[in-house]
């Protein structure tokens, strides 16, 4: 089929594909480009015909993956062509102009274009027009880059085409997906109270089409509000009886003699989305979470049913059949269609309260899917064998199944292998560990890259998590840091260490194991570490054994000196301290040895290693006394796994999260994990088996700052005891942290309680009152009965510089939070964690964004049940370079009392900025380009606080702004540069000179240069606030300051946050917050 | 929901994009990169479900051609897949035993096709019989607009003569 008429569009397609390389294609893009370009400059030249032909070629350029950066004007002015209805030729040839605009426009444009704003207004008049061809161009179009604006505008109209007697099934069912569209994308705006009858009668349509498109909404609809649609679940259920009964159904919707698998399939999502939205409307969580932790939720019996007893039969019986009538045949698309609807039947099957009879009846399905040949087949029997898992008890059952699920794992395709490889770790249980993580073992090595580190992260917890004995446990994690020590994180052999620290039985075993290990030829560096450790502590038990005698096990580790890395050589130097020690009657010879050792680093350039030296060769001359202070490690206090607690903060998979949770719930007695319910602080645990949701430790500032403090204090215990035996270098400080650090938040209740009945809390650490008062501003005073636990103002300046921490607290309520940053956009989460054993009502959160933030908060549940956390995402968007803050007023009901708190949120001018290096040839150029205000701003500032170039540097570097070393000459001077981005401003250059004089330290000028003069002065004053801790701008005296006098309300000082002269003012944080 | 549609040749040429959630040219670059690294590469008898970013891609060949759709995790992954076939059959139907050829100079009447089958990332019809209706009352109100067209221009041409 030729292209008639259209000719230089197909030579142009032609001339691309006749390019030999991709240099020759852009060339010929960039010509074409160009041409079209200069064409629509001069407009008036243009024919409709002309004009359809470019965009096409646009478009096709586009498709290719160039960047199209004009023209987008001319796609959407096709849209507006004028329309003559008296001229029915020019109707006609503008009809198809008309086509082209709106296709093109769907494929070029996204829904946050400008531009599309424009067409609103036309495309409003098509949509509400009498001609048919327009309604369906219009409506196919928003229905593909709908956004809000568009919802705005059109949702009433396209939901009266949709319920309208007069249009024709073509109009409707496009006006259907459209309104989906719309809803899906702001279901805020498209109003959809009373449609229920609507959709009701929706399903009554007789048009498979139109009944169709309805269905996908009606699912998008029930998962938002299942209450108000519960009268269609019938109806959804008949529709499925007479898809799978086959009763008048028109021959051209049978799909190879299946009645529309796609109905089929849509029916029994939309019916199970009836029972999943009642759940996650009673807990408030996504369709996903939900899925994942269905079985807890019937534990509780939280479990909806379908309560009409005819409702109810009728589908048990239809998904009998279609459980029963699926046979497999030769024609792979019928195969398809009729198990597509098959596993949806199945996934409904799980999700009902179904007789077990049924469910025996899936699981035996399942068990043949996994055995057969067809990969897709098999595929999708593995991954609905996991969500049954899930689900329901049929552990036993899968069990059977072990040896087939191990053959997939070594299938030669990669999604089937990742599909066994959850199963085989979500049916992991005390009884099978030993063979499965074996035979992940095994498999490890073979294993492609892509896999490893997943692979040996699952191992390593199921391991620790079902061990049938600790020698095996050690072994297994050995053997892994020996396979794929690449991939075997820290906190894997720290967790080894601690084990054989806290058995006394095992410590042998797992110093022989080291020493075997040691005479391998090439050992990963991990492996050095985690032998030389457990040598240094142990060896002394191997004494009588071959081959390890002091001097041996020194030689074998010192041997691997010269290829380890500075990490790993402080610990190297403790072992050799420590077989010194153990060395009873003291060898000279090993002695004297050691002891070079230590004078050779002494002079080492790693601080960590030079002063273990010396310490070592020190004590080491001491004698006896070294007894004392090298004594063996005392016992590390039980703790949840790293692990399991980073698998759970890491968010990788929410699957393997909640199967983590569900599985230490369970086998809390016979497992190795050390689950939180043994928290130091004792409280009584009234959750236990059926909590809903364990609060993760967010370890944010209180977590941290109680973590440093045990840490600080197991510090102390170690020098009475021993030298520390762990570098307190950057990594190893984690160790302690994640050795030593309690849980952040099952450790609080206690201090919770504690704080609760002092109104003055008065306690250490907790602030006074007063401070907080001025970022806490109460509505009415006597309405915050409850005071927050620490300093308000001290978590916001510290989010401001980290992404996840703590942001508020009291005794009722943590709000967590996480962000993630990305050029102008920023994703927050707020997790809302209920501390009482009581659910916490009328929670509110509303956010009072700054004009130069788009902030859009989902929506927050209005209970939190008990101890429970809720998560609510938080959509941020720069718009223009501002220092104002976003405010969150969150209030909530504790029994009879209101609270509420206005809290900043971190979403501060830093966070939009990325480092970037410049060098000296970028630098000047641009910085001498940039001259003088606006674009260049200069200001002496006095009085500042002293701060060392060093200490400037860093709190440069932790808001993200590089320090460029060397260019300039003056070493009294800073260079800083970095990136801003925000929505209406490209990503823009910023470079900062800081000069200070070395004679007074107190005054500084500083030079901030960029691209955009308002984003000029709000990083110079920025900068002032950071640096100098003062008020920056002259304040206006009387607390009512004017919102117009934002630019110049200084937020209060991060460097300095408690500083008492910026805080003490209610009046004037108010105007500071808002 | 459907995410997006992607019609990779087997050379890892682009034969056709559709979008249905917002992507910036960057990220569709990126995509389109990544994908036809892994979806290529891939053996003949595979399954025909990859896992990607949180995502699933259904993808099927046919002859030279990577029909790849991407869905979001719980989809149904063989409904898609046969969407897929509908596609294709429609395709085939319509330019009478489609080849790629067809599918590179016409870009522009696949785009009509596809739109005539899904609307939103969702099925918008099921029936072949109807989208080649649908399609065949388009292609005909073309043709009398451009034919029209030409004898108006006629028209216009004697006039000033």
């Amino acid at each position: 089929m030729a292209l008639s008429g259209m000719r230089g569009l197909s030579v142009f397609i032609s001339d691309i594909r006749n390019c030999q390389n991709k240099e020759q294609e852009r060339l010929r893009v960039d010509k074409e480009l160009g041409n079209v370009r200069t064409r629509f400059k001069n407009e008036k030249g243009l024919t409709p015909y002309e004009k359809k032909k470019y965009v096409w070629k646009m478009l096709y350029i586009y498709m290719l993956g160039y960047d199209v950066d004009f023209g987008h004007m001319e796609a959407v002015s096709l849209i507006s062509a004028p329309k003559y209805p008296e001229k029915q030729v020019a109707l006609q040839s503008i009809g198809t102009t008309n086509m082209v605009g709106y296709i093109v426009t769907s494929s070029l444009l996204n829904e946050n274009h400008d531009f599309l704003r424009l067409a609103i207004n036309t495309v409003r008049n098509d949509i509400i027009g009498r001609n048919e061809t327009f309604q369906c161009l219009a409506l196919t179009m928003v229905g593909n880059i709908g956004g809000r604006e568009f919802a705005e505008s059109l949702a009433p109209d396209v939901q009266k085409l949709l319920i309208s007697s007069s249009c024709r099934p073509l109009v409707r069912k496009k006006a259907a997906l459209c309104l989906l569209r719309l809803f899906r994308k702001n279901p805020d705006v498209v109003n959809v109270d009373g449609w229920s009858d609507r959709m009701a009668q929706l399903l009554d349509e007789r048009d498979l089409g139109v009944l169709t498109s309805s269905m996908s909404l009606l699912v998008a609809l029930v998962s938002n509000n299942h209450e108000a649609y519960w009268s269609c679940l019938p109806k959804c259920v008949k529709t499925l009886e007479r898809l799978a009964r086959n009763q008048d159904i028109p021959q051209e919707y049978t799909y190879y003699g299946i009645p529309s698998p796609w109905l089929q399939v849509s029916v029994c999502v939309c019916v199970c989305n009836f029972l999943l939205s009642v759940i996650s409307h009673t807990f408030r969580k996504r369709k996903n979470e939900i899925l994942r932790e269905v079985k807890t939720m019937r534990a509780l019996q939280y479990f909806p049913t379908v309560e009409d007893p005819n409702t109810r039969r009728s589908l048990f019986e239809v998904l009998q059949r279609i459980l029963m009538g699926t046979d497999v045949v030769k024609n792979v698309n019928k195969n398809n269609a009729s198990h597509a609807v098959l596993f949806e039947a199945l996934a409904l099957v799980m999700h009902l309260d179904a007789e077990n009879e049924m469910m025996s009846q899936c699981v035996a399905l399942l068990g043949k899917f996994i055995a057969v040949r067809e990969p897709n087949i098999r595929y999708l029997g593995l991954e609905n064998m996991t969500r049954m898992l899930m689900v329901t008890d049929v552990h036993d059952i899968i069990k059977r199944h072990q040896a087939q699920i191990i053959t997939s794992l070594k299938d030669p395709d990669i999604s089937i292998r990742r599909r066994a490889l959850d199963l085989l770790y979500g049916m992991c249980d005390v009884s099978n560990a030993k063979d499965i993580v074996e035979e992940l073992l095994q498999y490890l090595s073979t294993a492609d890259f892509a896999m490893r580190e997943e692979l040996s992260l699952k191992a390593a917890i199921l391991a620790e998590k079902f061990a049938p004995d600790l020698s095996w446990y050690v072994d297994v994690i050995l053997q892994l840091i020996d396979k794929a020590g690449d991939f075997v994180s820290d906190d894997i052999w720290f967790r080894v260490v601690q084990f054989v620290t806290n058995n006394e039985d095992l410590q042998p075993y797992a110093a022989a194991k080291a020493r075997e290990y040691l005479d391998k030829p090439a050992i990963h560096e991990t492996m050095v570490k985690v032998s030389a450790y457990l040598l240094g502590e142990y060896s002394h038990l191997l004494a009588r054994r071959p081959g390890c005698s002091p001097k041996e096990i020194f030689s074998a580790i010192h041997e691997k000196l010269p290829t380890v890395s500075t990490t790993t050589i402080p610990i190297l130097l403790s072992t050799y301290a420590k077989i010194l020690m153990h060395t009873q009657p003291p060898d000279p010879e090993l002695q004297k040895h050691v002891w070079a050792i230590f004078s050779k680093y002494e002079s080492c350039i790693d601080v960590e290693i030079q002063q273990r030296a010396i310490e070592y060769f020190a004590l080491s001359s001491k004698g006896a006394a070294l007894m004392d202070i090298l004594a063996e490690m005392p016992k590390f206090p039980e703790r949840q796994s790293a692990l399991i607690k980073k698998a759970e903060v890491a968010e990788v998979d929410t699957a393997e999260q909640s199967a983590i949770k569900l599985r230490a719930q369970q086998h809390m007695t016979n497992a190795l994990v050390v689950t939180d319910q043994h928290s130091s602080n004792g409280t009584p645990q009234s959750v236990g088996q059926l909590s809903l949701v364990k609060i993760p430790s967010i370890s944010g500032d209180v977590g941290s700052s109680c973590q440093e403090h045990t840490s600080a204090d197991q510090e102390l215990s170690q020098a009475n005891g021993t030298l520390a035996t762990v570098d307190p270098q950057p990594p190893s400080a984690d160790l302690l942290g994640d050795l030593l650090g309690p849980l952040a938040i099952e450790g609080l209740p206690g201090a919770a309680v504690l704080s609760e009945p002092n109104a003055v809390s008065g306690l250490e650490g907790v602030p006074i009152p007063a401070d907080d008062a001025a970022a806490i501003v109460p509505v009415e005073k006597d309405t915050n009965s409850v005071q927050p636990i620490g300093n308000i103002n001290e978590r916001f300046y510290a989010l401001c510089l980290k992404d996840s921490g703590v942001l508020y607290e009291d005794p009722n309520i943590q709000i967590g939070i996480k962000a993630e940053w990305r050029a102008q956009h920023g994703r927050l989460v707020l997790f809302l964690g209920n501390k009482n054993t009581f659910p916490l009502l009328s929670v509110q959160a509303l956010i009072l964004p700054p004009v130069h933030l788009k902030i859009e908060l989902s929506l927050v549940p209005e209970t939190i049940p008990p101890r429970a956390q809720v998560q609510c995402p938080l959509e941020v968007m720069n718009l223009h370079p501002s220092r104002d803050v976003a405010v969150l007023d969150f209030s909530y009901k504790c029994g009879t009392s209101m609270a509420n708190v206005k809290l900043r949120l971190p979403a501060v001018l830093n966070k939009f900025l990325q480092p970037i290096t410049v060098s000296a040839e970028e630098f000047f150029p641009q910085w001498r380009s940039l001259s003088g205000p606006p674009l260049k701003l200069q200001e002496v500032v006095r009085g500042v606080r002293p701060l060392s170039l060093i200490d400037m540097a860093n709190i440069f570097t932790s808001f993200q702004l590089t320090v460029c070393q060397g260019l300039d000459p003056n070493p009294n001077n800073l260079i800083a540069s970095t990136t801003f981005y925000s929505e209406t401003i490209r990503p823009m250059l910023c470079l900062i000179r800081i000069e200070t004089d070395p004679t007074d330290r107190t005054q500084l000028r500083i030079t901030v240069a960029s691209g955009d003069p308002t984003l000029t002065f709000e990083l110079m004053e920025f900068i002032k606030e950071q640096l100098a801790g003062i008020p920056t701008a002259p304040r206006p005296p009387a607390p009512p300051a004017a919102p117009g006098a934002q630019p110049t309300n200084p937020a209060a000082p991060v460097a300095q946050p408690t500083n008492p002269a910026a805080l003490t003012d209610p009046g004037d944080l108010l105007a500071g917050l808002l | 929901m459907i995410q997006f549609v992607l019609l990779i040749s087997r050379q890892g040429k682009v034969r056709l994009t559709k979008w249905y959630s917002p992507y910036t040219q960057k990220e569709r670059s990126k995509v389109i990169r990544e994908l036809s690294g892994v979806i290529l590469t891939r053996g003949p008898k595979l399954c025909n479900f990859v896992e990607w970013r949180g995502l699933k891609v259904v993808y099927k060949r046919y002859a030279s051609l990577y029909f790849c759709m991407c869905i979001d995790q719980d989809d149904n992954e063989l409904e898609v897949l046969e969407i897929i076939h509908h596609f294709v059959e429609i395709l085939d139907r319509y330019f009478g035993s489609v080849c790629e050829l067809d599918l590179i100079f016409n870009f522009h009447k696949a785009y009509y096709v596809l739109d005539e089958i899904l609307i939103a990332g969702e099925l918008q019809e099921s029936s072949k019989k109807t989208v080649a209706r649908l399609i065949a009352a388009q292609d005909s109100l073309v043709e009398t607009a451009k034919e029209q067209a030409s004898s108006i221009s006629n028209i216009i041409a004697q006039a000033t003569k």
